[in-house]
Parts: C-alpha cells; sequence; structure tokens
C-alpha cells in the first residue's frame, strides 16, 4: 500500500459504454452469485431426481391404479415427465427472476450499477436478455432431458415419444414456459423492489389467484380464468388441446408472454423515473 | 468539474437540498460539509444521476452525469460502501462493474493492489470489515482512472491507518490535477486535508470559500489575561479600542486587540501580568457554531455542554 498515485496504464477511450458491455456485466453478476448456482441445482434436482423418483414410484404402484387412473395417465402420457416437474420447477424460477433485479435494491448494488451505466434501459435490457437466455438454455436442456429420462422409466406402462402429436411442442414448450416466467416474476422484482413482496405476489399468482379465477361464475369467470397468466401460459404443455380450452398451446403461450411484454414495459417505465 | 445550478430536492414539503449553486474545481480538494441530515447525500446522489433533482441542475465536465459516454473513466464515486452484492467476491464485483465500461480485466487486478485488497479478492465480499468495504469502493471508484472523483464520508469506520491512507490518496488524487470532492460531518477532518469547502445546513449554502478563509471569518481570536489589577487593565483596553470581559477572579478575556498589543499596553502602565495567552476557537467550535440553527436534530443537552462534544 505504498502506491497512491493511480498508475494510468489504460487504453484510450474507445467509443460508448453501451449494451456490450451491460450484457457482459450482467452475464457476470449473474454467474457469480451462488444463489444462481443453487437456483440451477434444485430446478435439475426436480426435473431429473424428483421425476424420476415420481415415475419409478407410479410404475411400481401401477398394478393397483383403478382403470380410471390409468386410462388419464395414458391419456396425458406428459403429466408425470413434464406437467410436474415445470410446476416445481417454477417455483424456483419464480424466485430467481426476481432476485435478479431486487437483490441489486436490496444490497444496494443498484447505486454501483448505476454509476457504472446510468443508461438505464441499458440496464434492465441487459438484465432482462441474459436471464432470459439463461432460462432459455436450462430450461429447454432440462426439458428435454426430463422427457428422455422419464419415458425411459414409464415406457412400460405409459409409451410416448417425441413422434407423437403435439408432444415435441409441449417438450420444448417447457423450456418456453420457463423462460416467459423467468421475466415474468424479473418484472415484478423490477416493480416492487422488494424480493419478499415480489415473490409473496409471483406465487400468489401462480399458486392461489389463477385458481380462484377458476371459481368465478360461469361464461365470464371461464374467460378470465383461461386469460389468466400461467393459465394461458401452461396449455403450451399440453400435448392436446382439450375440448373446453379456450385457447390453443400458442395462444396461451402469447397471452402469458403478453402479461410479460406489458409488465416489463411498466417496470422500465418505473425503472428509469424513480430514484435509485 | 461539477457545477450545480439551484440544485434542489424535495421530499414531500420537506426540502433536503435548497438552491444549491456551486462549482467544484480541479487540482484541489473540496471538502462538502455539513451537520447529518444537512443533504450532503443526496446532493451527491444528485450529481450521479442516482435521484433526480425537483428543479435545477447540477453537471460535470459539462454535462448532466447521465449523459456521459463511459461514466467511470469520467467520475469515480464512493458513496457508501454497502453498494455492493455481499455474496460475490471482491474480483468479481470490481469485473462486472470493468466490463460495462469495457475497461481490461488486469485493470481490476491494479486497483485491487493499489488499495491492498488483492489478499482477499476472491473472497465473499459479506465477510468485510468496514474498513475493507470502504477500500473495495474506492478501488471501484478508481476503476476508470477518473478524472473527478466524489467520496461521501469516506472515513466512516477507518482505523487511524486507514484514515491517514485515505487523506494521503485525496491528496495525492487532488495534486494529479483531478477534481475531489468529499462529504464529511466533521470539521477536524477537513482540516487537514480540504483546500477549499463548501458548508451546507439544512439544504442551503452556508459557506463557500477557501479553508483559511473560513478559519479567518469564523475563529474570533480572545486572549485570557490575568492580573492583581483586572479593573485598571480593563480600562487600558477599552482605552485602546479592544473589548474585555471578566471571566472569573482576576481573569479577563480580550478580544479586539493582539496579544502584543496588551503585552505593551501593561508594560508601559506598570499593571503586572501573571498570565497572557490567546486562545484561538478551534474550527469544529467555528463549524458547530455556523450550524447549529440548521441541525436537524439536537440532542436534549444545555448549550454550555455542546463545547465538549468537538
Amino acid at each position: 500500500m505504498t502506491t497512491l498515485t493511480v498508475p494510468a496504464t489504460l487504453p484510450p477511450v474507445q467509443g460508448k459504454a453501451g449494451i456490450g458491455g451491460a450484457l457482459r456485466a450482467e452475464w457476470t453478476k449473474i454467474r457469480t452469485v451462488r444463489s444462481t448456482l443453487w437456483s440451477l441445482v434444485a430446478m435439475a434436482g426436480i426435473s431429473i431426481g424428483l421425476m424420476s423418483l415420481i415415475a419409478w414410484a407410479t410404475m411400481h404402484r401401477w398394478a393397483r391404479f383403478e382403470p380410471r387412473e390409468k386410462a388419464n395417465l395414458t391419456q396425458h402420457p406428459l403429466e408425470i415427465v413434464l406437467a410436474r416437474p415445470v410446476f416445481v420447477c417454477q417455483l424456483v424460477v419464480a424466485v430467481l427472476g426476481v432476485m435478479v433485479i431486487s437483490a441489486e435494491y436490496t444490497t444496494g448494488m443498484i447505486r454501483s450499477t448505476l454509476q457504472a451505466q446510468p443508461r438505464r434501459l441499458t440496464i434492465l435490457a441487459a438484465k432482462i436478455a441474459v436471464f432470459a437466455v439463461l432460462m432459455l438454455v436450462v430450461g429447454e436442456l432440462l426439458s428435454f432431458a426430463a422427457f428422455f429420462v422419464g419415458k425411459q422409466i414409464i415406457a412400460g406402462h405409459i409409451p410416448v415419444s417425441l413422434g407423437d402429436a403435439g408432444v415435441t411442442r409441449s417438450v420444448i414448450g417447457a423450456g418456453l414456459y420457463l423462460a416467459v416466467l423467468g421475466l415474468f416474476s424479473l418484472a415484478f422484482g423490477a416493480i416492487l423492489r422488494h424480493t419478499a413482496g415480489a415473490i409473496t405476489t409471483v406465487l400468489g399468482l401462480i399458486l392461489i389467484v389463477s385458481n380462484l379465477t377458476g371459481l368465478l361464475p360461469d361464461s365470464w369467470g371461464h374467460h378470465i380464468n383461461a386469460w389468466m397468466p400461467t393459465n394461458a401460459g401452461l396449455l403450451i404443455l399440453q400435448p392436446h388441446q382439450a375440448p373446453d380450452d379456450l385457447l390453443s398451446p400458442w395462444q396461451g403461450l402469447a397471452v402469458f408472454s403478453g402479461w410479460t411484454v406489458l409488465l416489463l414495459a411498466v417496470a422500465a417505465v418505473l425503472f428509469k423515473k424513480r430514484d435509485a | 468539474m461539477i457545477e450545480a445550478v439551484g440544485l434542489t430536492k424535495r421530499y414531500g414539503d420537506r426540502l433536503a437540498v435548497d438552491h444549491l449553486t456551486f462549482t467544484v474545481k480541479p487540482g484541489q480538494v473540496t471538502g462538502f460539509l455539513g451537520p447529518n441530515g444537512a443533504g450532503k447525500s443526496t446532493t451527491m446522489r444528485m450529481i450521479l444521476g442516482l435521484d433526480a433533482p425537483s428543479s435545477g441542475t447540477v453537471t460535470v465536465n459539462g454535462r448532466p452525469f447521465v449523459e456521459l459516454d463511459n461514466p467511470l473513466r469520467e467520475v469515480g464515486a464512493l458513496l457508501d460502501a454497502k453498494a455492493i452484492h455481499g455474496g460475490r467476491s471482491a474480483y468479481h464485483h470490481l469485473l462486472a462493474l470493468a466490463q460495462s465500461n469495457n475497461l481490461p480485466r488486469r485493470r481490476v487486478d491494479q486497483v485491487l493492489e493499489l488499495v491492498g485488497l488483492t489478499e482477499v479478492a476472491r473472497k465473499r465480499a459479506k465477510g468485510f470489515s468496514l474498513g475493507m468495504g470502504q477500500r473495495l469502493g474506492i478501488a471501484a471508484a478508481l476503476l476508470g482512472d477518473p478524472k473527478i472523483l466524489i467520496f461521501d464520508e469516506p472515513v466512516n469506520g477507518l482505523d487511524p491507518e486507514g484514515i491517514l491512507w485515505i487523506r494521503n490518496l485525496m491528496k495525492a488524487l487532488a495534486a494529479e490535477g483531478r477534481t475531489v470532492f468529499v462529504s464529511s460531518h466533521l470539521m477536524s477532518e477537513m482540516e487537514n486535508t480540504a483546500d477549499h469547502l463548501l458548508v451546507i445546513g439544512r439544504g442551503r449554502m452556508i459557506a463557500d470559500c477557501t479553508v483559511q478563509e473560513f478559519i479567518d471569518a469564523n475563529s474570533e481570536l480572545a486572549v485570557r489575561v490575568r492580573t492583581p489589577e483586572p479593573t485598571r487593565l480593563a480600562e487600558l483596553v477599552t482605552g485602546a479600542g479592544g473589548r474585555a470581559v471578566p471571566d472569573g477572579e482576576g481573569t479577563l478575556l480580550v478580544t479586539e486587540l493582539a496579544t502584543d498589543r496588551i503585552g505593551d499596553l501593561a508594560f508601559d502602565n506598570g499593571v503586572r501580568l501573571h498570565e497572557l495567552s490567546p486562545l484561538q476557537a478551534s474550527l469544529e467550535q467555528a463549524f458547530m457554531e455556523l450550524t447549529r440553527d440548521s441541525v436537524e436534530y439536537h440532542a436534549a443537552v444545555p448549550a454550555a455542554g455542546q463545547e465538549d462534544r468537538a
């Protein structure tokens, strides 16, 4: 600590600090906190480990199932290998998505971030892009891995293959759903800036509100329920459109994405306007 | 160069910063002084674009901070030692900041070396002491080799060695021609470091002057004189244009007359003196005197007790 003066060994300034630098910075930030690693490990554990266990237990008890249960499982071959793991995984994705931005506020990091890059929309765009790509890659890898592992385990009683109608779309859709959900949660994190509050809100929407709307009176209640963000989004996981579904799988994902874009727009306006 | 014109921040009906106009020049350390809650941090946050002014403007190098092309290359700031994610290592914290401004990776190692954190660079920042946190914040401020440096209460929580290190660092940075703007609520801290002072209280500018001007204007000289003939000396002092106030048995406090003159006056008139000692109000007292009316929260102590609080 004898040197006091700053050695001026920086290369000459070239161009502006822009989205490229922001993307590299956000990637460094997301990969260097343990919560990211643990979340990804948890997602892998749920999609492969827990799923395999449940699939194996189901096969083990197959003989004791009622014919109705057997028929139900055979008609929805992706229920065990895809739908259930995604339903649990989404809780992890929601927490991670919220924390990508709320942790900046709870730790005070946001002040360092914005001193280095005060163009706030650049920061938000970089965060969204980095997290979306991470969730998409991880989501697709895990959903294909879960499908192939699960398929082997349930093959004896519930045969399923990528060639079956709607199956490939459902497996790809699972990864897409998780990526969109990640951004949906990130938007809440940016709007509320409070980890616990944002997680509670997102989980409340996913687990409670989306079910409560199913209890609303017929006709219009049915519509509201169908257009709830995750209700619509989850349609992409079903190989076949059920007779009473108002939306097709892709329409459902579009509705969920629409909600997400809307929330991100609100988040962007607030992120730009508010004092940090 | 930092320039503020009519800078104002209003929270509800409370004015945190009230029409501040000032210039912070390069090549010197400018102390930003005021009691807690005077609006120093809010002002700094507005300089850095973290808070938007309610009215008025502030620019760095002639441009609003948010319009700078490469912010870290122009302004380095330490606002508080906690502007970090505790789960990340010092190295990765700095790396992310460096990447955002396209600074080379080796620069991270350089600043870590410079602040003496190389050995703990790979440790998570949540285990850092307050002093280490301050050093990390300073490392971040120096990353882009900026011409303007802003430090908010940089010596808070530092040990004496760290305080000395920061003082010398600030002086060295200013000597290199950089603009150094540093806040403190302690006059004693600025006395040895700053060349220029901006003093604020309740968001308003109270003084904008050099340290010497501040001393001259605010530390009134008084001379304590002990003599067996106080009444006679008091008359002589008054006759010579000074003011003498009794200060206990056989003692006078003389103002508006220099020590030498009082001594000569007594000698010429055969008045015996037992003590002749100049008293200088400390800068700390002068500062407290100046900002007394603008302190946001007073402790409920008698006024006399304030003299001891320096």
